[in-house]
């Protein structure tokens, strides 16, 4: 497939399942297996320059988006679909190519971080040299005093940890950034300046995805929102089409979403996210779906562009 | 350093009382089940003579020693003769108690810590060698030698290990810690190693396979954590991962187990030094208790809970220079 010229990151029908092993031993079979399918022909464009919000509800299988562009899912996760970077194919080899120099991660929790080493390396890695000058601009730019660097993982604050965490990230010239839930635990201030410096790092060139369950987050800091339903982006549409309100919006769930924020109408809608091992045939959203039509139930939508955004629905507009 | 220095002065204070607390418990023990045995020790110090005795130097010898006084008294008079360090005389070896353990332990401690260096390198090495190749071929002949070397009981290892190394190869010397027909002083320090090797062997194969299967989970573990899987997505590679993150990590639980094996240790050098007859604290402690030789099963008892709670004290000061969290939160 090609890519779109000027985009810097590309995922086309990108699905994502785990190989598992079922409880019960039969006799005849040894142990069954079956495959759970956790991110299901995925749309994903990332231009350079772009900050792009990837927004959805927990379990919805954010973060192994992430796993999956940088390479790192475990050994029984099998990949499907295309992943282009800068133009061309990302494969296992380039992927351990770029991963921590081209392409950086900020992990959700101070868990990513080693308990028994201290900050300052951690925030270094593993490659020479050293930037120390750089890592004591960017803990001051966070407002951590230099001692930081000698403290351990456990000496940390919440807050102070999303910080270092963001500075692992920030310390390489990374051209593309997965922020994976960067700012829970920051004071909004802390949480602002995160943003602003993934801001400045867009407006310089390079591009962050931001996994988020904030949408009002996503919206004031992205260029573009990809909602995410049950494992895939059901609509990718410019952040301010979120302002402009309802009407503006293309997927249903979106609008719901949107109806749901407190400062709209704050209703919320019926019904759950299917279970990954429970997936349908149809429109993923279909269930929950006050539009739904015979044909939803039956075939997942393809992508369309709908007013400047992508969206998988028939009937959405 | 000034919190490291701290806790382990507190270490040390604390496992002073406690060791002193535990000595005396020991003590008061080890000398009620003495007293209950059907050992006569009177009966035992008149084969050692040599002579025949009469039934009248008997009852003077059994006055002398205090032998018919209540049990509480003969304690204390005891504690107080210990606590004045004599240990009194073994009626096996004719020599006061505490020459012996002296003496002993020096070659009793010597094989300890080679066997205690071997298992703890050995196993350690072995175990990360599996855990870093989880589930492939070496992992799993590995692990099954493992299994079957803990299910070994390490007398007949030691036997095993005499009949091909020393009788078949001759690789080795049969027995003992020096060759047979040399003097004391003459003996080198090459042929104390030389009759040193087997019994070392055959004592760390007793903790081998628990530290190489502890090691190998633990590290399997550190592998599945969350900091791992970030330093995969930080392009760290397999071995540097190992270098920077396994090793920190595991390093800890290793020692923890490395040092809780020192009583374990100690009973396995008893078996060890029997059947390679090497002269150490655990081939005199069964011949006391084979013998009917209080003092000297008395003493060494009480040496042996010495050794074992300073080896643990010693681990516990450790921990805190390594481990930075224990370091601050004590």
């Amino acid at each position: 497939m090609e890519q779109k010229k000027g985009t810097l990151l590309e995922l086309h029908d990108l699905s994502v399942s785990f190989r598992r092993y079922v409880h019960g031993i039969s006799l005849y079979q040894g142990l069954k297996q079956t495959d759970l399918q956790v991110i299901s022909d995925l749309h994903l464009t990332v231009s350079p320059g772009e900050i792009v919000a990837v927004a959805g509800s927990s379990g919805s299988g954010k973060s192994l988006l992430a796993s999956a562009i940088l390479g790192i899912l475990p050994d029984n996760a099998t990949v499907r679909g295309h992943l282009h970077y800068k133009g061309k194919e990302l494969t296992a080899a380039r992927q351990e190519q770029l991963r921590g120099t081209e392409i950086a991660l900020v992990p959700q929790s101070v868990t990513f971080l080693d308990p028994l080493m201290k900050v300052g390396a951690q925030v270094d890695g593993h490659r020479k040299p050293w930037q120390v000058e750089k890592r004591k601009a960017l803990l001051k730019r966070f407002g951590l005093p230099d001692k930081t660097s000698q403290l351990y993982p456990f000496q940390l604050s919440g807050g102070m940890a999303r910080r270092v965490l963001v500075s692992t990230a920030l310390i390489t010239d990374a051209q593309l950034i997965i922020a994976d839930e960067p700012t829970p635990g920051m004071s909004l201030n802390q949480a602002l300046e995160a943003l602003r410096l993934f801001r400045e790092m867009a407006d310089e060139g390079k591009a962050v995805i931001l996994i988020t369950h904030d949408i009002d987050l996503a919206v004031a800091f992205a260029d573009k929102v990809a909602v995410f339903y049950a494992g895939t982006t059901v609509e990718s549409a410019p952040a301010s089409d979120f302002k402009k309100g309802l009407d503006a919006l293309r997927h249903p769930y979106t609008k719901a979403l949107w109806s749901a924020l407190p400062q709209n109408s704050f209703t919320p809608i019926e019904g759950f996210q299917p279970y990954a091992g429970k997936l349908l045939n149809g429109c993923l959203f279909a269930p929950r779906c006050p539009y739904k039509t015979a044909q939803c139930m039956e075939k997942i939508p393809p992508v369309r562009e709908v007013r400047g955004g992508e969206v998988r629905c028939y009937c959405g507009s | 350093m000034k919190e490291v220095l701290k806790r382990s002065l507190r270490i040390l204070m604390t496992y002073s009382i406690r060791m002193i607390s535990l000595l005396f418990a020991v003590s008061v023990v080890s000398f009620v089940l003495v007293s209950a045995s059907p050992m006569d020790p009177v009966q035992q110090y008149i084969i050692g003579l040599g002579t025949a005795v009469s039934p009248q130097q008997r009852v003077e010898i059994e006055e002398y020693w205090g032998v018919n006084k209540p049990p509480v008294e003969r304690y204390l008079g005891w504690l107080s003769e210990v606590l004045q360090g004599n240990l009194g005389e073994s009626a096996l070896y004719r020599r006061p108690v505490a020459g012996i353990i002296g003496e002993r332990f020096w070659n009793s401690l010597a094989l300890m810590l080679c066997a205690w260096l071997l298992s703890g390198v050995i196993g350690f090495g072995v175990g990360c060698f599996m855990g870093m190749y989880e589930n492939r071929w070496v992992d799993k002949i590995l692990k099954k030698c493992c299994y079957i070397l803990s299910c070994i009981p390490s007398f007949w290892l030691g036997l095993v290990f005499l009949l091909i190394f020393s009788v078949w190869l001759k690789w080795f010397p049969i027995g003992f810690s020096a060759p047979i027909g040399v003097r004391g002083e003459d003996v080198t320090i090459g042929q104390r190693v030389h009759h040193l090797i087997l019994p070392a062997f055959t004592l760390s194969f007793l903790s081998f396979s628990n530290i190489a299967l502890h090691t190998r989970q633990k590290l399997i573990d550190v592998l599945n954590s969350d900091y791992v899987l970030f330093a995969h997505a930080r392009g760290e590679g397999k071995w540097t991962i190992f270098r920077r993150h396994g090793l920190r990590n595991i390093l800890f639980p290793a020692l923890t187990l490395q040092f809780a094996s020192f009583a374990e240790l100690f009973g396995g050098s008893v078996i060890a030094e029997n059947v390679f007859s090497y002269p150490g604290l655990g081939s005199a402690v069964s011949a006391a208790g084979l013998n009917g030789d209080v003092p000297l099963l008395l003493g060494i008892t009480l040496f042996s809970v010495l050794f074992v709670c300073i080896g643990n004290m010693a681990a516990n000061i450790l921990y805190g220079v390594i481990d930075p969290r224990i370091r601050e939160f004590g």
